[in-house]
């Protein structure tokens, strides 16, 4: 029953994000589709998945892009026409991922068995613990790799933006 | 989930929304107005008892009469705003500052039954997440008002508390790791048994009882606890960081082409969150609902079950902790001058940013030292 409400709000909002012309309410539907993302998460009982989606995607990454857009002229992109060629060529992308998607399903078949379903009590599941453990023992050099990776790209960002900053200076 | 178990909930979320945590907010005003003038050296509002009698009651009637005159004013809609969000964004902010109380525990047990909405194995996340998301009420109030200063207002708004995140969240991380649990009720309990963060003084924290670790941590916990306070401050855009709204510069920032109750539910979600904020303070850092010294067991006694008295004693203690802290962010106002902008959010990135991080790795040194068996 839960499933199906947040996923139809999912659904519906995603709809929302490439259909509204306004930019602003464009990312403001992707914000409603995460929560419902995250509410699917949690009603697996997989709370801190579902936390951090709304922390990371809802909280940071989306306020950054509303940020940008704000600052952006909105009546130029209502003006535009529809390109047909961009939504023809759209739609037979997705076709092709929806035939993908079917007949890779359809191949699998249904499980043998039916899982058991996870123990009623909240302090049972220790997701926060698990997560933990996986990525510090078993996944710990690919956490030391990606942490390198983000290292290398703040290094840029902040080497980028110093050069620019000493152009303007130069050019005073 | 059972009938009862619904109602009990039902009776949790209307008896601490509705019956403490909306009325606190409302006195929290007038406590703010009292506190300011006797800072000040004024009168400030004293005269709003009972209508039609002498009573006076020290103007304990203000907040009623203040929100009869909310409601009564005219709702005045300029006409370049765009409206549905002009009309949402009030509510954005003040819905997640309420949304976060659903896993403050406010008390320890009443008849049996958990004082707290909902148990949650992630309760601080928890409250970031949703914390997180009421700067869009103010981002938005901004954009939709299409004019300059509220625009203006919303940008340094998102700005500053987008900083302020990263300090909060990183500020938390040496607690998490000292009590090793991320359910509030948990980190509560604890507190109760083996001293409060700040004050180890009884069970295994103490001293004598062998807690040396204890009193090693209480210097990242102090730093973790002024970094935290700060960044809360910030976070509900209180003087000295209220920057957003500063009607030297931005008349009044982002709610500058708000009137009536629009205006008052900004003005009332910004306390609102500073109430959750001192509420997780308090979990956090002052042993939440447990009473000092150790008594906690010493009422208990041999009982297994918390008796009603101490189950309300309990919510007596965290309510009037969360007052003291009030208070004290009231205090603060009136009594340090506005930051300016750019010394903001050097604050935010080059001090605490950094001063958290390394506390982070000076909690885990303390913790390998002292527990490595």
């Amino acid at each position: 029953m839960l499933f199906y409400i947040f996923s139809g709000v999912m659904l519906l909002f995603a709809g929302l994000v490439v259909v509204n012309r306004n930019p602003v309410s464009s990312a403001l539907s992707l914000v409603v589709s995460f929560l419902g993302l995250a509410a699917l998460f949690v009603t697996l009982n997989a709370y801190f998945i579902g936390v951090i989606q709304v922390l990371v995607y809802t909280g940071a990454v989306m306020v950054l892009f509303l940020f940008i857009i704000m600052l952006l002229d909105i009546k130029a992109e209502r003006r535009r026409d529809i390109n047909y060629l961009a939504l023809g060529g759209g739609a037979v992308v997705l076709l092709a991922l929806v035939v993908q998607l079917a007949t890779a399903v359809g191949s699998l078949g249904a499980g043998p068995e039916k899982l058991s379903p996870l123990p009623d009590d909240p302090a049972a599941h220790q997701d926060v613990r698990q997560v933990g453990l996986a990525i510090f023992t078993d996944y710990n050099f690919h956490l030391q790799l990606l942490g390198v990776l983000l290292l290398i790209a703040t290094v840029g960002v902040v080497v980028l933006s110093r050069r620019q900053a000493d152009d303007v200076a130069g050019g005073r | 989930m059972e009938l009862t178990d619904l109602i009990i909930s039902a009776a949790k979320i209307g008896g601490l929304i509705f019956a403490v945590i909306l009325p606190m907010v409302a006195y929290s005003v007038w406590a703010e107005r009292r506190v300011s003038a006797i800072i000040q050296d004024r009168v400030g509002p004293n005269r709003v008892g009972v209508p039609f009698t002498k009573i006076g009651l020290a103007g304990l009637g203000q907040p009623i009469a203040d929100g009869i005159k909310f409601l009564l004013k005219e709702d005045f809609t300029p006409g370049h705003v765009n409206k549905f969000y002009y009309w949402l964004a009030p509510a954005l902010t003040m819905v997640p500052a309420l949304l976060t109380c659903a896993v403050l525990p406010f008390g320890s047990e009443l008849f049996g039954e958990k004082m707290v909405i909902a148990d949650l194995s992630v309760g601080p996340l928890f409250i970031f997440a949703i914390a997180s998301l009421s700067v869009y009420g103010i981002v938005l109030a901004g954009w939709a008002s299409n004019s300059k200063y509220p625009f203006l207002g919303g940008v340094r708004s998102s700005s500053q508390m987008i900083s302020y995140e990263i300090a909060l969240g990183l500020s938390l991380v040496p607690v998490l790791l000292i009590f090793g649990e991320l359910n509030l009720g948990a980190i509560v309990r604890e507190q109760s048994e083996n001293g409060w963060l700040l004050l180890p003084l009884w069970g295994e924290g103490a001293i004598w009882n062998g807690g040396v670790d204890r009193l090693l941590l209480l210097f990242p916990a102090l730093i973790a606890f002024v970094v935290f306070t700060t960044s809360i401050f910030a976070e509900t855009n209180r003087l000295p960081f209220d920057l957003p709204e500063c009607e030297t510069e931005l008349v009044a920032g982002y709610h500058t082409e708000y009137s009536s109750m629009k205006f008052a539910l900004f003005f009332l979600g910004e306390y609102a969150a500073m109430i959750i904020g001192s509420g997780l303070i308090v979990t956090l850092f002052f042993g939440g609902w447990s009473l000092p010294f150790g008594w906690d067991a010493m009422l208990m006694g041999d009982a297994t079950e918390v008796p009603w008295w101490l189950g309300l004693i309990h919510i007596g203690t965290f309510f009037a902790k969360v007052t003291g802290f009030i208070l004290f962010f009231i205090w603060v106002r009136w009594t340090l001058p506005r930051f300016r902008y750019d010394q903001l959010m050097k604050l935010g990135w080059i001090v605490f940013f950094e001063l958290a991080l390394l506390n982070v790795f000076i909690t885990a040194g303390i913790l390998i030292l002292t527990r490595s068996n």
